[in-house]
C-alpha cells in the first residue's frame, strides 16, 4: 500500500495542535537520530522517538497516537539534550499523550485520591508524579 | 674526469629506515666507485638535511649529487636547488627512489630490500656519473592570453588577466557571453539576482581595454606551445555585420519566423534573426540560417530592407582569424545530461516533467512566465511540486557515476524559491543525500525545510508516469520502510552536470586530457587543480568537474593567477630534459617526425635531416625508440647512461 503524499496529508491540522501544544517545530528535525539512539527506554517502545517525529512529518498522526511510545517515555530529556537542533520530543509526547487524553478514549485517568500511602512511600516519587502527570493530560 | 659522488640516504622518518638498513646502505655505497661521501640522514628534505648536501658538496667537491629518498615528482627540485645553491649543476643532482620504489611494497623482507636499495642507488650513481651540466631551455612568450568559453568562469579569468595589466583574447561560441549563469533566476545560498551580478561582469568584458571580445566565435586549430601559441578561430557567419550594426532590433520585431529558443529552454520561442536574451552582450543580433526564411526558399529578406544601416548580410561568410598568444585558460562550462534518457520519470515525453534549467527560466522575472510558476502543460499554477536529485547522477549502472555537486543546493533553492511564489503550494524533494558543503549552505537548506516546509523524502523516486493530468510519483521514504506517492502538478530533474558538448572535441584540437565522463583533466588532484598536464593551458569551472558559481568564479581566478605568473618572466623556462639528433648521423627517414606525439620535430629539407625542436620537445622517448638508426638521444638519459645503469642493476 503507497502512503499517498500531498498538501493535506502533511499539513494534517491535528499535527499542527501537536505543534501548537509543545512548542516544536517538527519541520526542524533532520533525522539525524539520536534521540533514539540514546533514548534509556528506548527498547520498550513500539516506534522509535525519531520515527514517531518523521511520521508526524508525513502527517501520520493517527499511527502516532496508537503507539505505545508516547506513553513509554519517561520525560527523562535526555533526548531533548542531545538534539542537535533543538527539539523536545518529550514536549512532542506530552501533546501527543494530552490529545489521547483529551478524545477521552484511552487509558482510564487516575485520582489523586486513588494513590495509596504504600504507593507514595514505595514507588519512586518520579514515578507517581509522571503518572499523574502523563494520564491526567 | 674524476668522479666524486656524493651519495644521501634518507630515513624519512621510518617510512624508508623501517624496512631498509639506511645505515648499511650508506656505508656500503662509501666504497662504490666513483663515490666520494656517503652519508644518512632522517629527514634529508629539512633545512639541516639540505643543508649537509651543500656542505659536503663544497667539502668534498662533488661533482654530483644522487638523493636516496622519495620519488623525485616530490623533492627533486628541493634537492636541484640545494645543489645550484652549492655551485653544482642542478642537472647533476639525481633521486634514486628507494621509498615508493622499495621500502613502501617491500616492508615483509628487510634483507632484500636493502639489497634492493643499494641497486636503485648504484644505477642513478652510474647515470649521474655521464649528466651533462644543462641549462633550462629559454624560449620567447607572448604576454597575451586566450580564455574559451565566456560564461562567469571564462568572464572572471579574462577579467583578473586583464586587469593584471595582459592583453585577452576572449572566444565565445554562442552570440552572448554569459553563459548559463544568465540563464538562472536567484543564487544560492543568497539568493542574489544572478543576472543582475552577473551583466556588471558582462559588460565590463566587453569595455575592458584590454580584452578582445569574439562572440560567436570557435576555436578551430591551435598549434605551438606555452609561451607561443598560434590559435585559428573560427567566426562564424552571423549574417549580420555586427560592426555597424546599431543593435535597435528591428530585424527580430518584424521576422516572421519564430523558432524555439535555446536561451529559454525550450519554453518560448525566438526569431530566426536574433539576440538570445534582452541583456545580451554584445547586444546585436545573429541570424540562424538553418531556420531563415530567405536560406530556405530566397524569398522574405524582411531583416535585409528593414534594417536602417544596411548590416543585414546574407553573403557573408565564416572568417578565419589568427591570434598569437602564450597561455590559454578553457573554461568551456557544462551541459545538462539529456532529459531523453532518463525514460523512467518521464523525460522528454511528460510535457510537466522539466530539467532544472527550464525550472530556472520559469523562475525567472525575465523568463517565458515573467517569473511566476506555471506549468508548461496548460499554463496553471502547480500546487505540489516534485524535485528529484541526482537524476543521472551517482548512478554507474546506467547513467554516470559522479556527484554533481550543485543539483543539492539549487534544489533545494528551487523549492524555497517556489514557496515564495506560490504560497500555499507543497514542495517535496527525493533525495539520497543532501550535500550541503560550501559557507552558509547547510543553514540554507535548513532554512527551506523550517520556514517554506519543504519536505525532504529520502529515498530514489522509482518511476514518474502520467494517470488523471497528474504527474504520478513513485518513492519511498526509507526513512521508516514505507512507499510513497505523490499526485504532482509538476517534477523538476536535478539532471546531473556533464562537459559542454565540444569540451572533447575541442581537448583534441588543444592536445589536453580529458577525464572519464570528459572533464578536462588537472594535473594533481590537490596541488595544481588548476593547471593541465600540458604546459600553457589552464583549467576554469564546470568545464574540469561540477561546480557552483563561487567554486568557478575561484579557480577562474587562481587560473588567472597562474597565467599573470607565467607571464611574470620575459621569456619561458623550461626543463632540458629533451631528445637531440645527431645531425651527421640522421638518415632524413622522418619516423620520428610521424611518431612525435607534440609536433615537435620539424624538417630541415636543406640538408636532409630532422630537427628536434627543444621549446616544444616534453621529452616523451618516442622518437628515440623509433630512430631506426639509433641517431636519437635523450639528454642525460643516453643509451650509454641507460646501458650503465641496467648493469649496475644486475651485477651481483
Amino acid at each position: 500500500m503507497r502512503l499517498r503524499l500531498s498538501r493535506e496529508v502533511i499539513k494534517d491540522d491535528l499535527v499542527r495542535r501537536v505543534e501548537d501544544l509543545s512548542g516544536q517545530n517538527i519541520a526542524m528535525c533532520y533525522q539525524c537520530g539520536r534521540c533514539s539512539a540514546g533514548c534509556p527506554v528506548v527498547d520498550e517502545m513500539d516506534i522509535l522517538p525519531s520515527e514517531v517525529i518523521r511520521l508526524l512529518q508525513l502527517g501520520q498522526i493517527e499511527e502516532v497516537l496508537d503507539s505505545k511510545t508516547i506513553w513509554i517515555c519517561a520525560s527523562c530529556l535526555q533526548c531533548a539534550s542531545r538534539c542537535p537542533r533543538g527539539v523536545e520530543f518529550s514536549s512532542i509526547c506530552d501533546a501527543l499523550r494530552a490529545i489521547v487524553l483529551r478524545r477521552r478514549i484511552a487509558t482510564p485517568s487516575v485520582d489523586a485520591g486513588d494513590v495509596s500511602r504504600v504507593m507514595v512511600t514505595d514507588a519512586p516519587q518520579m514515578g507517581v508524579v509522571g503518572a499523574l502527570r502523563k494520564l491526567n493530560g | 674526469m674524476e668522479h666524486r659522488i656524493g651519495v644521501f640516504v634518507c630515513h624519512c622518518g621510518s617510512n624508508i629506515a623501517g624496512v631498509v638498513d639506511v645505515k648499511r646502505v650508506a656505508k656500503q655505497l662509501a666504497d662504490y666507485p666513483g663515490v666520494a661521501y656517503s652519508t644518512d640522514y632522517l629527514y634529508m628534505c629539512s633545512d639541516p638535511g639540505q643543508n649537509m648536501v651543500k656542505d659536503a658538496i663544497k667539502e668534498h667537491n662533488l661533482t654530483g649529487v644522487v638523493v636516496s629518498a622519495c620519488s623525485p615528482t616530490l623533492h627533486e627540485a628541493t634537492f636541484r636547488r640545494a645543489g645550484a645553491a652549492a655551485d653544482l649543476n642542478q642537472y647533476r643532482v639525481e633521486m634514486a627512489n628507494i621509498r615508493e620504489h622499495c621500502s613502501w611494497v617491500h616492508r615483509g623482507d628487510k634483507e632484500k630490500a636493502t639489497e634492493k636499495a643499494i641497486k636503485i642507488i648504484k644505477t642513478m650513481i652510474e647515470k649521474v656519473k655521464q649528466n651533462e651540466a644543462l641549462e633550462p631551455i629559454s624560449v620567447p612568450m607572448t604576454h597575451r592570453a586566450l580564455v574559451v568559453g565566456g560564461g562567469i568562469a571564462g568572464i572572471q579569468a579574462a577579467l583578473d588577466i586583464a586587469n593584471a595589466g595582459h592583453d585577452v583574447v576572449l572566444v565565445e561560441k554562442t552570440p552572448s557571453v554569459g553563459g548559463h549563469m544568465a540563464q538562472l533566476s536567484e543564487t544560492f545560498p543568497t539568493l542574489d539576482c544572478s543576472q543582475c551580478i552577473l551583466t556588471p561582469k558582462m559588460v565590463e568584458v566587453s569595455q575592458h581595454p584590454r580584452i578582445k571580445l569574439l562572440t560567436y566565435c570557435e576555436i578551430d586549430d591551435v598549434s605551438g606551445y606555452v609561451g607561443n601559441f598560434k590559435v585559428r578561430i573560427k567566426k562564424k557567419a552571423a549574417y549580420v555585420n555586427r560592426d555597424i550594426c546599431n543593435g535597435c532590433g528591428l530585424c527580430v520585431e518584424k521576422c516572421p519566423r519564430t523558432v524555439a529558443s535555446e536561451f529559454e529552454e525550450g519554453l518560448a520561442t525566438r526569431k530566426a534573426i536574433y539576440t538570445p536574451f534582452a541583456q545580451a552582450v554584445p547586444n546585436k543580433p545573429v541570424l540562424d540560417r538553418d531556420n531563415c526564411i530567405y536560406f530556405e526558399s530566397g524569398k522574405c529578406g524582411i531583416c535585409q530592407k528593414i534594417c536602417p544601416v544596411d548590416a543585414v548580410d546574407y553573403e557573408q561568410t565564416d572568417e578565419f582569424l589568427e591570434e598569437e598568444v602564450g597561455a590559454i585558460v578553457v573554461a568551456t562550462g557544462f551541459d545538462l545530461y539529456p532529459i531523453v534518457n532518463i525514460g523512467e520519470y518521464g523525460g522528454g515525453s511528460i510535457e510537466d516533467v522539466v530539467t532544472s534549467l527550464q525550472f530556472e527560466r520559469l523562475l525567472s522575472a525575465s523568463g517565458p512566465t515573467g517569473g511566476e510558476v506555471r506549468r508548461p502543460s496548460d499554463g496553471e499554477i502547480p500546487k505540489e511540486v516534485v524535485f528529484l536529485t541526482c537524476v543521472g547522477s551517482r548512478d554507474p549502472e546506467n547513467h554516470v557515476s559522479y556527484c554533481s555537486k550543485v543539483c543539492c543546493m539549487y534544489l533545494t533553492k528551487h523549492a524555497m524559491l517556489y514557496k515564495h511564489n506560490v504560497h500555499d503550494g507543497q514542495a517535496y524533494v527525493f533525495y539520497m543525500d543532501v550535500r550541503t558543503g560550501g559557507k552558509g549552505y547547510e543553514e540554507f537548506y535548513q532554512r527551506a525545510t523550517e520556514e517554506d516546509d519543504v519536505l525532504y523524502v529520502r529515498g530514489k523516486v522509482s518511476k514518474v508516469f502520467e494517470e488523471d493530468g497528474k504527474v504520478m510519483v513513485w518513492g519511498v521514504d526509507t526513512l521508516t520502510g514505507r512507499k510513497v506517492e505523490i499526485a504532482a502538478d509538476l517534477v523538476v530533474l536535478g539532471l546531473a552536470m556533464v562537459p559542454n558538448s565540444t569540451a572533447v572535441e575541442l581537448s583534441k584540437k588543444l592536445k589536453i586530457q580529458v577525464s572519464e565522463w570528459g572533464f578536462y583533466s588537472e594535473a594533481h588532484p590537490k596541488l595544481r587543480p588548476v593547471e593541465s598536464l600540458a604546459p600553457g593551458f589552464y583549467l576554469a569551472g564546470a568545464a574540469q568537474g561540477p561546480k557552483d558559481i563561487p567554486d568557478a568564479v575561484a579557480q577562474a581566478s587562481a587560473s588567472a593567477s597562474k597565467v599573470c605568473a607565467l607571464f611574470s618572466e620575459k621569456e619561458y623556462h623550461r626543463e632540458p630534459i629533451v631528445a637531440w639528433i645527431d645531425e651527421d648521423e640522421c638518415s632524413g627517414c622522418k619516423v620520428c617526425i610521424s611518431v612525435c606525439p607534440y609536433d615537435a620535430i620539424e624538417f630541415d629539407s636543406q640538408k636532409g635531416i630532422s630537427r628536434i625542436q627543444e621549446a616544444i620537445c616534453e621529452g616523451c622517448g618516442a622518437c628515440i625508440a623509433a630512430c631506426p638508426s639509433a641517431t636519437i638521444q635523450q639528454r642525460n638519459l643516453t643509451d650509454s647512461q641507460l646501458y650503465k645503469m641496467v648493469s649496475a642493476a644486475l651485477e651481483d
